[in-house]
């Protein structure tokens, strides 16, 4: 009887406390009904019917009239069958099928979805991307399938959005260092990434500084102590076991007082769902903040991802931006077979870009993030 | 709202009640959820084809079509190839009939090896064996240092004839590692080799050597439960270079599906034999093919909860508490406050919420949860005398008032609260009685019933409520949608797989849907819960 019991206390408590959650939930729910009644208002367009295709019909004709040169007439198809893609009326999708029937097997469509899913990008993602593109092949009335892939890659280019600034903000401000914090699951690759950054700077005649901030797992300090120490860079280290923060909190401060150009901080691994370790990597970027002056907070903090790492890198992206809002990303280990897919979700979704990739255990083995070298790799 | 395969094929199979066969059509919209649900778990897609191959194949046989409820037996033929698949042959390690036995550890960089192998060092330790670790990992900046305090943590003694950091011979290592162990009399010789990829032929070259020159009884492959699409790619080559007998997944403890188990236990073949779980030395267990099964059709862990709540509740106030209930006495606020002292040394209220079977069609709103909710409940309970505690009923506006105060918040809340504890109140009294849930199926949960899609009502606070709980009571006929009702049912199923009687609440409401959610909360039971019950049936 202990056990049951245990678990319906546990229900028990648990719903009482997901009913607290149903009504803040209902008030928001209700605010954000509000504002998208209003945003409906602004735009009822799905009952047009005829007049969708007589207006797409009437700004045909007013465009051609309006500019000297008409345009070529294949041209003008296509931005027919745009205008009837876009629309919500049945009889205009109806329209625009019959207009261009798209003459692709079914064979490639599902290659190209084959591909993508392959490449992590995942089962969401992948349907609504090969969906639009169905719909621009049916637009552009395409049927070569050498066409299809170009267009696929321009569309995934597009979301991966080239752009985005990818740069490292490494500049100090104001005399104090730039700070750079690396975080990320276990086993991803961030001490070897934060020595790999280290070596770049160096390079780039930037004074640098190290803290390993990664206290719990065994002879990690000593792991980026090693890297630093061949570019001839130190390491703040503190105790095994110490508090995380307070390492962190030391070099930074040290940072500062020598005037150093960047201090990279290393953290330990933790995997997302551990509260109390991504509370405890808050309490690090909190605390690495305290030295630097007001309104100056941590200049980067670098999400390390594993490459290989399948549908939870979404999960991982997300509590991590949660807890310490991430502002760049690092692709790991991508000199494997695997291609990383699931970075195009996590940009799209968090906004977020993929700043450097890591490929391989070699030094020097760290390259700034192309989207179309990405790309081609991923349809490679 | 479909999140869980059940849940989805649920949904696929209402309209075909009553028809009672099952056309080809419905079977390849079964096949298609089911698809989604492998690829969304992180199965890698030849796995995913060849898998719902073979559910086609059983879901078109008499065994399913003819079956009362195809939808359930679907998800039955499901839960048994996966089964199947992952635990086909489970087995222990094979030790040596002349010892020293060898143990060597392969798999990509950052999959886990070293911590593992402190791990499996401190429970053959723990089983009276005598291992020696032995660092061949001579890649990794201070990964044998890393092995040597692992090494310590375990009790284990560590052969680390070189430094590491790129110097040394990792094939001789583990070579003259062998004739160590005999002299210094251990049993077993774990070697801990450097991560390496698939495709890196030197290497993969270099653990081939290792292999042929320490001939291990066992080469275990190390692979990161969180992997994606490349676990196939990754599994064939390591199959092919080091030939592995085993597998270990590492990193279960996160929150990824885990599809990869799959992949690789379908692609090579080789049982899954031990699960990794955390950074601590214990952290380590067999592994288990039926939980493993659950969790990447996302059917919720009850047994993972009941677990984590017997390591963290306090033995003594649950006893109290059991008894109390048991004497028919009404569960009050401190109990709340102890109760929700334990349930927060759980962890993330999202997890332990998602662990719960059918929770997962909240998912959207449990992404949204704040978790410092949870907080705020507490400062309302706290806010109260110890008299108002025990005997809420006194609570009176002033009261109130005073104890929004207290807590920072408004009456309202607390008026929210207090509604939200008396249903508490019911379902624990309703426990007792060992029926079903009556405090919740009677129009119980008024919150519940709001959640989703009831946030154009008019009014606020309290009076929003009421007109919720009123509404509820008169509506005729089944909203299958309803969560308050599904929990509801999900409960009553429960107290039914155990053998209790059921109080026929559900039929209070006039023409209820019952057998459109029986399906449903049939399939989030994992094997074993009925165990659980006194009397249940295993």
């Amino acid at each position: 009887m202990d056990q049951p019991i245990i678990l319906l206390v546990v229900a028990a408590i648990v719903f009482i406390l997901v009913v607290g959650l149903g009504i803040t939930l209902r008030v928001n729910a209700k605010k954000k009904g509000l504002q998208d009644k209003q945003g409906i208002d602004a735009d009822v367009t799905g009952e047009l019917k005829i007049d969708d295709i007589s207006e797409a019909v009437a700004k045909e004709k007013e465009s051609a009239r309006g500019s000297e040169v008409p345009t070529e007439p294949a041209n003008r198809l296509v931005r027919l069958r745009e205008r009837l893609a876009k629309s919500n009326s049945g009889l205009g999708r109806g329209l625009l099928n019959l207009l261009s029937r798209d003459n692709l097997d079914e064979s490639t469509w599902e290659e190209i979805e084959d591909t993508l899913i392959l490449a992590d990008v995942g089962v969401d993602p992948t349907t609504e991307l090969v969906d639009r593109l169905r719909e621009r092949v049916k637009v552009l009335g395409t049927r070569d399938p050498e066409e299809v892939r170009a267009l696929l890659r321009e569309e995934l280019i597009s979301l991966v959005d080239p752009t985005m600034d990818r740069e490292l903000a490494t500049s100090h401000v104001s005399g104090e260092p730039a700070v750079m914090l690396v975080v990320g699951v276990n086993g991803a690759g961030k001490t070897t990434t934060v020595g790999k950054i280290a070596r770049v700077l160096v390079a780039e005649d930037k004074t640098v500084l190290l803290g390993a901030a990664d206290t719990f797992r065994a002879a990690a300090s000593e792991q980026l102590a090693t890297w630093g120490g061949r570019v001839g860079v130190e390491t703040v280290r503190g105790e095994e076991g110490a508090d995380p923060a307070s390492v962190a909190y030391s070099a930074v401060e040290r940072g500062k007082a020598e005037g150093t150009d960047v201090v990279l901080v290393d953290t330990a691994g933790r995997l997302q769902n551990k509260i109390g370790l991504m509370d405890e990597l808050g309490k690090v970027k909190r605390v690495a903040t305290r030295p630097l002056g007001e309104g100056h907070e941590i200049d980067e903090v670098l999400l390390v991802l594993d490459a290989t790492t399948g549908q939870n890198g979404m999960q991982q992206a997300k509590v991590f931006a949660e807890a310490v809002n991430i502002t760049g990303i690092v692709l790991t280990k991508l000199d494997g077979t695997a291609k990383g897919g699931i970075v195009v979700a996590v940009q799209r979704a968090l906004g977020v870009p993929v700043k450097l990739i890591g490929l391989g255990e070699g030094a020097d083995d760290l390259a700034p993030f192309t989207a179309e070298g990405f790309v081609d790799a991923l349809l490679d | 709202m479909f999140n869980t395969l059940s849940d989805r094929l649920t949904a696929t199979f209402k309209n075909l009640r009553g028809k009672g066969r099952l056309s080809e059509a419905d079977v390849d919209a079964t096949i298609r959820e089911i698809r989604r649900a492998l690829l969304d778990a992180d199965v890698a897609l030849p796995v995913v084809r060849a898998f719902t191959g073979r559910i086609r194949e059983r879901a078109l046989s008499e065994e399913v079509s003819g079956a009362l409820n195809p939808g359930q037996q679907v998800v039955k033929v499901v839960n048994d190839e996966l089964v199947g698949i992952l635990g086909g042959e489970t087995r222990r390690l094979s030790l040596a009939k002349r010892p020293p036995t060898v143990i060597m550890l392969a798999g990509l960089q950052g999959a886990g090896k070293t911590t593992l192998a402190g791990k499996l060092a401190y429970w053959l330790k723990s089983e009276g064996h005598r291992p020696m670790l032995v660092a061949a990992d001579l890649q990794r900046p201070n990964a044998v240092n890393q092995l040597q305090i692992v090494g310590e943590r375990a009790g284990a003694f560590v052969y680390a004839p070189e430094p590491g950091n790129g110097v040394g011979d990792p094939v001789q290592v583990a070579t003259d590692s062998i004739e160590v162990a005999k002299t210094k009399l251990h049993d077993i010789v774990i070697v801990d080799t450097a991560g390496r990829l698939g495709i890196d032929e030197e290497l993969m070259q270099q653990a081939a050597d290792i292999r042929t020159a320490v001939n291990p009884d066992e080469v275990l492959f190390v692979i990161d439960a969180m992997i994606g699409q490349d676990a196939v790619k990754t599994a064939e080559a390591f199959l092919e270079g080091v030939d592995f007998t085993g597998v270990v997944l590492s990193k279960l403890d996160g929150d990824s599906r885990g599809g990869a188990a799959l992949s690789v236990a379908e692609v090579t073949g080789k049982p899954i034999m031990f699960a990794s779980t955390g950074e601590s030395m214990k952290e380590f267990e067999q592994f288990h093919p039926d939980r493993m099964a659950d969790r990447i059709l996302d059917m919720g862990d009850i047994l993972t909860l009941i677990e984590q709540a017997e390591k963290n509740f306090d033995e003594k106030e649950t006893e109290k508490l059991k008894k109390k209930v048991e004497a028919g006495e009404d569960f009050d606020l401190n109990d709340f406050l102890t109760q929700m002292a334990g349930l927060k040394k759980m962890g993330s209220m999202k997890k332990m919420l998602g662990m719960m079977p059918g929770m997962s069609q909240y998912k959207d709103q449990l992404e949204n949860f704040d978790e410092r909710e949870v907080d705020r409940v507490e400062a309302i309970v706290r806010s109260m005398t110890p008299a108002e505690r025990t005997n809420p009923k006194i609570l009176n506006g002033s009261r109130r008032a005073r104890i929004a105060k207290g807590a920072g918040t408004t009456v309202t809340a607390v008026n929210q609260l207090m509604e939200r504890f008396t249903q508490a109140q019911k379902m624990m009294r309703g426990m007792t009685r060992g029926g079903g849930m009556p405090g919740m199926g009677g129009g119980g949960m008024p919150g519940m019933g709001g959640m989703p899609g009831m946030g154009g009502m008019p009014g606020g606070g309290a009076n929003r409520k009421k007109k919720a709980v009123s509404k509820k009571k008169g509506r005729k006929g089944g909203q299958s949608g309803n969560p308050a009702k599904r929990a509801q049912q999900a409960q009553a199923q429960a107290d039914k797989k155990s053998g209790k009687a059921q109080d026929p609440v559900g039929s209070a409401f006039g023409g209820v849907d019952l057998g459109n959610d029986e399906d449903f909360d049939l399939n989030n039971l994992p094997k074993g819960f009925g165990g659980m019950f006194p009397g249940g049936k295993k």
